[in-house]
């Protein structure tokens, strides 16, 4: 008896959403890189799956590609906060204004 | 069953989701990103992923959360008195976990001693998840395994380079 595999898309889509409608409400840039994290996890959820239903293992690999990419977003994201925080003492995301003159 | 296990994983799971956006406090909001984490991991089991299942623990929920928690602390301008209050609750549960842990490890150096006899190791009769991933993460995904290498390494040093240049000075041009 196994779970079919819409239920895992509507869980996956309801996940990625609200990460979308986090980056875009929220205003806190920690709290964006967060709901970024949201999203890569419903798509890792969809490749596990898909590697599930399809006996596939290349949907298993991907999400080891995902997780690369989201180690490597962390590490650049933060240390670009970090140095933003240094020079505008903020991380509420209305104040950047650095390409505006 | 598998109901079951689906249904509560996947209802922690968009739970979490929507208190991580809807959260005001960054802390709260990680933390529940946390537990969010754990579930993706749960459902990971449900699916046959065994590897991938302690790959979210370790990598997710050990190193990636831990860097945002230190973000978040590091950043947020004042800090709230109550994040240094601790309560005496919290010394009872931590008590009572030391005091178990002991008693579990005071009972295996005890079992250890003389009546456990070694079992030989046999060789796992049947390819299990971790070995088929490997197989073929360095046989047909030998290339991309190779590209995110190098990703890890461009974000690596992207990091320090970031993290040590000050932004506020002028550039020298």
């Amino acid at each position: 008896m196994n779970v079919p595999i819409h239920y895992y898309l509507i869980l996956s889509a309801f996940v990625f959403l609200t990460g979308l409608v986090g980056v875009l409400v929220r205003r806190n840039i920690i709290v964006i890189l967060l709901c970024v994290e949201l999203m890569l996890n419903a798509t890792n959820i969809n490749f596990v799956a898909f590697a599930e239903y399809l006996h596939d293992l290349g949907g298993q690999i991907f999400v080891f590609f995902t997780l690369t990419v989201a180690a490597a977003e962390v590490g650049v994201g933060l240390a670009i906060v970090v140095a933003i925080h240094r020079s505008k003492d903020t991380i509420n995301v209305e104040e950047f204004n650095l390409l505006k003159w | 069953m598998a109901y079951v296990f689906f249904g509560y994983f996947a209802g922690v799971i968009a739970l979490t989701a929507v208190l991580v956006v809807a959260l005001r406090n960054p802390v709260y909001s990680a933390l529940a990103l946390l537990v969010m984490f754990f579930h993706v991991a749960g459902l990971y089991v449900t699916l046959r992923a065994e590897f991938l299942f302690a790959v979210q623990l370790m990598v997710y929920a050990g190193a990636i959360l831990i860097f945002y928690l230190f973000a978040v602390m590091f950043l947020t301008e004042k800090t709230p008195d109550r994040y240094h209050i601790q309560s005496w609750g919290s010394l009872l549960i931590g008590g009572a976990i030391i005091v178990e842990t002991a008693v579990l490890v005071g009972q295996h150096s005890v079992s250890f001693g003389s009546t456990v006899e070694r079992t030989a190791l046999s060789p796992p009769s049947e390819e299990g998840n971790t070995e088929s991933i490997g197989q073929l993460l360095y046989t047909s995904y030998l290339f991309p395994f190779e590209v995110a290498s190098l990703i890890l390494l461009v974000a690596m040093i992207g990091a320090v380079v970031l993290s040590k240049k000050d932004l506020s000075e002028s550039p020298p041009s």
